[in-house]
């Protein structure tokens, strides 16, 4: 085996490693969803995953109101997760990096959500929104905001906005550790000479400081929307996809599909229209990231 | 009022903002974990109370008394999936950061033909959701008969956090001047000592940085281990909260108490780590 690695040129082998476990534990298993997307799979009859019914489940999803009800939630609930943590991670950012004293703390209290596994922060928010002993309903009654319970979970329109507020508590952090690294990384110079050129703070803002942490920004943009897939941890168990389905993401619909009613084939099928939604964000941050950079002159 | 009166004023509430601002996202930031905090420490009639009581009367280690009571009496095994949690944290975080030096050394240190499309491959499989890949990775799995293994687990994270690990750790290399690692070849060093004194110890921050990251996402990842895992021999902790939930009730309080437990690692490695997670993201993020 040493000799063979040593007839390959050192990038591959270096690659190697890399290669073969993609291989092994993503592309294969994928590869067999591929082929069981054609067939009517159920988990609880094996012989299923051997007939082959063409693209039958293909056309079942692409008509099926109910997958593309949880496909434009999800683009939904991505669109304005990823844009609200954008802001507030650069206004965290650019609050912590104001500060002078104890900063060090502070980044890593910043930090907090970070360490929340996503299942956890689904039961906390889950506990926190819950209509009977919840903190949220306790703080406003004992404020005397309302006297009545508000149903957070169960309201159609709370629900969802309740999963976005998990969403971004949990992810905000990542947005601001990296824009914060960006912020420390802007030269001086250019800043000082708008100062002196009479820039308000803000125009040295807009035009020197921005444009330099567009590429932070996309960076945390592509890890976020890789990571799309936490969403179903937190909306699992937060709502499980109600009230009446008013939740239902695709991971959550593909999960229930697969597992609950067992159609292994049909899941599948819906999950292979679904990797290109990943595989689109993936690209379109990829490319934006690209251009930012080159603005900046640091694509070499 | 003369100007320079007003100006210091204005300087004066502008700093007035930016202090209360800092609190108010602080406390936001804050709150909803130090509330599991609190809870871990109440007795459950206290949880559960309406009106709500926001100090505890007095401590009470109930839920943790209860936590690691053992599974004889019905408790969940907590030191079983914090162990199980460890190892496969640990040893998948450590493979891929092996794996990620390699390969992003070989990005960033070789030109070779299909360069970004490997690249972009890598990403791709990233983007797989891992609850799209439990459904054929159980069947998999399944077939080889690694269900309800550490090593399942491992297998599964190594090739989670590689993708990423690459990412990050091909930004550092390419932050290292190739004359350095030149310079030190001419003075006499092997390449492999090259690597080692000089390359290395430059982009040691963003290894660090890709490590936490790494140990962060196996140490909390739910859907897949929810998949290949059954018993106590292999359950990890984020799986295991689910053992406090019944068809119909949570037991809040002793799943704050195993929440705090899970909290603490990370807190500790973000913390030991976070100066290098900063240096580290700032020459990362930039060289792509």
């Amino acid at each position: 085996m040493p000799r063979i690695l040593k007839r390959l040129p050192p990038w591959l082998a270096l690659l190697l490693p890399a290669i073969v476990i993609l291989l092994v534990v993503v592309l294969i298993p994928l590869l067999l969803s591929l082929y069981s997307s054609f067939t009517p799979y159920r988990l609880t009859r094996p012989e299923t995953l051997y007939k082959w019914i063409g693209t039958y489940n293909y056309v079942k999803v692409a008509t099926d109101v109910n997958f593309w009800w949880a496909f434009g939630r999800t683009v939904f609930l991505l669109t304005v997760a990823l844009n609200l943590e954008m802001l507030l991670g650069l206004g965290l950012a650019l609050l912590v990096n104001k500060v002078t004293w104890g900063q060090r703390g502070l980044r890593t209290i910043m930090m907090f959500p970070m360490m929340f596994s996503p299942i956890l922060v689904g039961f906390q928010f889950k506990f926190i929104f819950n209509d009977n002993v919840g903190l949220v309903n306790n703080a406003l009654q004992s404020l005397g905001v309302t006297d009545q319970a508000i149903a957070w979970l169960v309201d159609e329109k709370l629900a969802m906005f309740s999963i976005i507020f998990a969403e971004v508590w949990m992810s905000t952090s990542v947005f601001a550790i990296l824009i914060l690294a960006g912020l420390f990384a802007i030269p001086r110079d250019p800043l000082e000479a708008a100062k002196v050129d009479g820039c308000t703070p803000w125009q040295s803002f807009r035009h020197i400081s921005l444009p330099f942490l567009m590429p932070f920004i996309y960076i945390a943009m592509a890890i976020r929307s890789l990571d799309v897939a936490r969403a179903y941890d937190i909306v699992q168990i937060m709502t499980n996809g109600g009230p009446a389905r008013r939740t239902e993401l695709l991971w959550t619909l593909i999960g229930r599909t697969g597992y609950v009613d067992a159609k292994m084939g049909l899941a599948n099928a819906m999950g292979y229209i679904s990797i290109f939604l990943a595989i689109f964000f993936t690209i379109y941050f990829f490319k934006k990231l690209n251009a930012s950079r080159a603005v900046l002159g640091f694509n070499h | 009022m003369d100007i320079n009166q007003q100006h210091r004023l204005r300087k004066q509430g502008l700093r007035a903002a930016h202090l209360i601002a800092l609190f108010i996202a602080m406390s936001i930031i804050c709150l909803p974990g130090l509330w599991i905090v609190l809870n871990s420490f109440r007795p459950t009639v206290e949880i559960m109370a309406k009106p709500p009581v926001w100090i505890p009367e007095r401590l009470s280690f109930d839920h943790y008394r209860a936590m690691f009571g053992g599974v004889g009496e019905g408790g969940v095994p907590v030191l079983r999936y914090f162990m199980n949690s460890l190892i496969i944290s640990l040893t998948s975080t450590l493979i891929a950061i092996l794996i990620g030096i390699a390969g992003g050394y070989a990005f960033a240190r070789y030109r070779f033909r299909g360069k970004s499309a490997i690249f972009v491959g890598f990403m791709v499989t990233r983007a797989v959701p891992g609850v799209a890949l439990s459904l054929p990775l159980f069947i998999v799995f399944a077939k080889v008969g690694i269900i309800d293994t550490h090593f399942a687990l491992i297998l599964a994270y190594v090739a989670m956090n590689v993708p990423f690990s690459i990412w990050l750790i091909d930004g550092f290399f390419r932050q290292v001047p190739k004359e350095l690692a030149e310079a030190a070849e001419i003075d006499g060093c092997t390449r492999w000592q090259a690597f080692w004194k000089v390359e290395f110890p430059v982009a040691k921050a963003g290894i660090a940085s890709a490590a936490i990251f790494a140990f962060l996402t196996s140490w909390n990842e739910y859907a897949l281990a929810s998949q290949l895992t059954r018993s106590v021999y292999s359950k990890t902790m984020p799986v295991g909260l689910l053992d406090f939930t019944s068809e119909f009730t949570i037991n809040w309080g002793g799943m704050c108490a195993l929440a705090v437990l899970m909290i603490i690692p990370a807190l500790i490695l973000t913390f030991i780590v976070q100066k290098h997670l900063i240096s580290g993201l700032t020459f990362g993020g930039i060289k792509g």
